[in-house]
């Protein structure tokens, strides 16, 4: 029985990580970053089978590709605090000679990262082909894939959504983030795209929703998803608040790409109380 | 030691079925070995593959975007992926694909491009891709290779199969003469010395070393000595042979079907301006698309024929 609180309280100093990085070096993507912890931390925390001295084959193991790199402020805190790279590191996120790019890659060998990913679009053919791969190997773990909501306008999702089920991926799982917020404004003024759930159930996957930010239905679906082999493939469509636990940073489109003020930053952490102790930067944060 | 006596053709055949021999080859010799399409099996001429391994074939359908991430996956889990399509579908269409999930993650993705160039032939200009080698090259840890007919494109899969790392490697639809001896070891980025000469270079790759030959024994007659040389792998380019064989001749034509930006000729002259400033002269399309066409008449109307070549050399030696 997964432990929710204590998942939370990861989550909660996850989130603090994020303001961190973000306010270390004034640039990245705090809103999709926020919205996405919970995900991230039931994933690594509770979820997936998977082990931190880093297998880049994954055999006998889940793994989990984020098609949306540009979240990375999250991948990079979850990754640190689950044991692939040492949570100090965290301070040179976007810096030079750093491991932690801007947008995850294999480049520099950062441990944890299997694809480089930010031009959107590519990581659920990844993921697909990791998929494909445990089929053929007769391994029968499960791979996730995270990709935006805005990053569905990208036609090689299609082209994937078409693959995984004609290949009968029914060990792949994509999560949609759905909240409804891309660079430019409001999914629906951007570019409006209907029902995600109508449009992978004729795709012919096999659809769920969940409430990305309420870690006990995170938890309880993806265990479902985890070891449901029914022949297809299975899509989630997770809604979620862009900059989940700091107040003046959700529900808009605004923060997607920018950085806080000293003053907003300092706001920011104190809605979120250190739980697992904070990584040093180099300029400490007091009200 | 090969020398223009020993290069004669043997008969025809394409370079594709070379390439689907090969893969048979490495197919047999390595379990990992799986080959991806965007609906041009029959293109590929790699049935036999098919047909005695048909776990290990995946069928992408029109869909080449996918089909790059598709093998990224598959090369993260451990397997060599060889990628099957027009070398138009193969480069352009799927350039960041290829550059972001394959080159930058460091996969270990075989892209196998087939129709390369003008001897694509009637489809036309959409499908005769004359800058594929100039956007692989550029990729940082790109392998590129050309071989130059049926032996040696079997070679060349055989040997990309064993190499750990993204290659491209590029081949041609027409039937072809085969002339590399069955026997030659194919060492990628080891330049292939097919004749010792003294007052020209000739740097070929791909369809138009054949042109080159040709070439050669015409110059020859005429007295002129040509050292032809064979460089299959455009990138690594064997730097060493390049500048000592200039070095030697002092005059330098680079032949190719591919733009005159970009490709073997650009590597070339990159590599002696640095090191042993050469004249050069470039047997290569002249910055422009293809057309309808036969091969061969293509190959005549762009300035790629035996003709052009002799006369490039003849243009550098002031004869």
């Amino acid at each position: 029985m997964a432990d929710i609180k204590e998942l939370k309280k990861i989550a909660q100093q996850v989130r603090r990580d994020i303001i961190r990085e973000v306010y270390g070096c004034q640039s990245g993507h705090p809103g999709g970053a926020l919205g996405n912890a919970d995900l991230l931390v039931a994933l690594y925390f509770e979820v997936m089978k998977h082990d931190p001295s880093f297998n880049m084959e994954a055999e006998g193991e889940d793994a989990f590709f984020l098609s949306n790199g540009h979240i990375s402020p999250v991948f990079y805190s979850v990754l640190a605090r689950s044991g692939y790279f040492p949570v100090e590191e965290l301070k040179t996120f976007r810096a030079i000679d750093s491991r932690l790019q801007g947008h995850p890659t294999t480049h520099e060998g950062l441990p944890g990262v299997r694809v480089a990913s930010g031009s959107l679009g590519q990581g659920v053919s990844v993921a697909c082909g990791m998929a494909l791969a445990k089929k053929m190997s007769g391994d029968d773990r499960t791979v996730f894939v995270l990709t935006g909501d805005g990053e569905q306008q990208e036609g090689q999702i299609w082209e994937a959504a078409l693959f995984a089920p004609d290949k009968k991926l029914d060990n792949l799982v994509l999560i949609v983030d759905d909240n409804g917020q891309q660079i430019d404004g409001s999914t629906k003024d951007v570019m409006y795209m209907g029902s995600f759930a109508d449009k992978y159930k004729a795709f012919g996957w096999d659809v769920m929703k969940m409430n990305g930010n309420d870690m006990e239905e995170v938890v309880t679906t993806l265990k479902k998803c985890q070891t449901k082999r029914n022949g297809q493939p299975t899509c989630i469509v997770m809604q979620t608040e862009m900059g989940m636990g700091v107040d003046f940073m959700m529900g808009s489109h605004h923060w997607h790409g920018k950085a806080p003020s000293k003053e907003q930053a300092i706001d920011a952490l104190g809605q979120l109380e250190e739980t697992l102790g904070d990584f040093p930067a180099e300029e400490e944060l007091v009200p | 030691m090969l020398t223009l006596d020993k290069l004669k053709s043997t008969g025809k055949k394409a370079t594709r079925d070379g390439f689907g021999a090969g893969l048979k080859a490495a197919g047999d010799a390595n379990d990992k070995v799986v080959m991806l399409t965007a609906d041009l099996r029959g293109s590929m001429k790699s049935e036999d593959f098919i047909t005695t391994y048909p776990d290990r074939f995946i069928q992408c359908g029109i869909s080449e975007a996918n089909m790059m991430g598709v093998a990224a996956g598959l090369a993260t889990a451990g397997k060599i992926p060889m990628t099957t399509t027009f070398a138009n579908f193969s480069t352009g269409r799927v350039y960041d694909q290829i550059r972001q999930s394959i080159a930058y993650s460091d996969k270990n993705v075989k892209i196998c491009a087939s129709h390369a160039g003008l001897t694509l032939g009637e489809d036309g200009a959409t499908h005769q891709i004359l800058e594929d080698i100039g956007m692989m090259r550029m990729l940082p840890g790109m392998t590129v290779i050309n071989p130059c007919d049926y032996n040696q494109t079997k070679a060349a899969v055989q040997a990309i199969a064993e190499y750990e790392g993204p290659v491209y490697l590029r081949f041609g639809r027409p039937s072809w003469p085969i002339f590399i001896p069955e026997d030659t070891k194919f060492e990628i980025g080891k330049a292939l010395q097919l004749s010792e000469g003294t007052d020209v270079t000739i740097f070929a790759t791909g369809h138009l070393v054949w042109k080159a030959v040709e070439a050669a024994r015409q110059l020859e007659e005429e007295g002129i000595s040509v050292e032809l040389i064979n460089i299959h792998t455009i990138k690594p380019l064997d730097e060493e042979a390049v500048i000592a064989s200039a070095k030697k001749t002092g005059a330098v034509v680079t032949c190719e079907e591919h733009n005159m930006y970009g490709g073997l000729g650009s590597a070339i002259a990159e590599c002696l301006s640095k090191h042993q400033p050469t004249r050069q002269e470039f047997v290569a399309t002249k910055d422009t698309f293809g057309e309808s066409g036969e091969a061969e008449e293509l190959l005549e109307k762009y300035g790629l024929g035996t003709k052009d070549v002799v006369a490039a050399a003849k243009r550098l030696l002031g004869k």
